[in-house]
């Protein structure tokens, strides 16, 4: 778009993905980690749909399409753990889970 | 126009530094969906309304609802309370609705200013995305798809060793 310089909208994504990963890096609860990816992932589609707004073409919207199905299928699996997880241990506390077996 | 698109940066990252800082799941995917729809704004102004659209219906539905259901399956919030259900905690609406306020007066501004056509310049339509979806990258469309079918296979997998378990 012409009114709003890229710069300004990779600044925002830019922004987006570092909360989401402070997240990551900051919460100990599988829920919350979970739920950062996914704003990390949205805060690559941001960026990809801000370049292809950039240059007005598709490539842009059809990258943020294979994120939202890479981050559907991440989230289905994510999801099958953490309940696997609390059935397991009765927490959804990563720490409770750092040791391997044997 | 560009307000419009600034007003919802910051909309979303202040529901987004909301989510990773609340105790509560549910109170986190309130403000993530307030910051989803945020985002979707953003699309929007940026002329990619296909986005924007996919953006509500898949994101703000369909990936959200998972969590949903897993939070309502696992029961978390109420183990983290210790009396009262924090869900039903006073105020705790207040913060979601003022964000999602502010969308809802950008969402007015934007049908009053411009009648519905996209912010201002040149938006690229969903039918020129759908072209390059089916055309140059037909390859990577059926790789999304063996994707998701890992996905569901592997989703399928975990969660049903754990009934065999029992």
């Amino acid at each position: 778009m012409v009114t709003i310089p890229m710069e300004h909208g990779l600044i925002f994504a830019g922004a987006l993905f570092a909360l989401g990963l402070a997240g990551v890096l900051l919460r100990r609860n599988l829920l919350f980690m979970l739920l950062s990816i996914e704003i990390m992932l949205n805060a690559a589609g941001v960026a990809f749909v801000v370049a292809g707004a950039k240059w007005q073409e598709a490539d842009g919207q059809v990258m943020f399409f294979f994120i939202l199905a890479i981050a559907a299928a991440e989230v289905s699996v994510g999801l099958a753990i953490l309940l696997q997880m609390y059935h397991r241990f009765k927490t959804l506390d990563t720490d409770a889970v750092s040791r391997m077996r044997g | 126009m560009t307000a419009v698109f600034y007003i919802s940066s910051v909309v979303a990252l202040v529901a987004t530094a909301m989510t990773i800082t609340r105790r509560n799941p549910v109170h986190a995917l309130l403000y993530f969906i307030v910051s989803l729809l945020a985002v979707a704004v953003d699309f929007f102004v940026l002329g990619a309304p296909f986005v924007a659209a996919i953006e509500v219906i898949v994101y703000a539905g369909a990936i959200m609802v998972l969590f949903v259901f897993v939070i309502m399956t696992l029961n978390v919030s109420s183990e983290a309370a210790g009396e009262k259900p924090a869900i039903f905690a006073r105020g705790a609406w207040i913060g979601p609705s003022a964000l999602a306020f502010a969308l809802l007066v950008e969402l007015a501004y934007v049908i009053a200013k411009s009648a519905g056509a996209a912010a201002g310049g040149v938006s690229v339509p969903p039918a020129e995305v759908g072209r390059a979806l089916y055309g140059p990258y037909l390859i990577a469309v059926e790789l999304a798809s063996l994707l998701l079918l890992a996905g569901l296979v592997g989703a399928y997998h975990l969660g049903r060793r754990e009934v065999a378990g029992k």
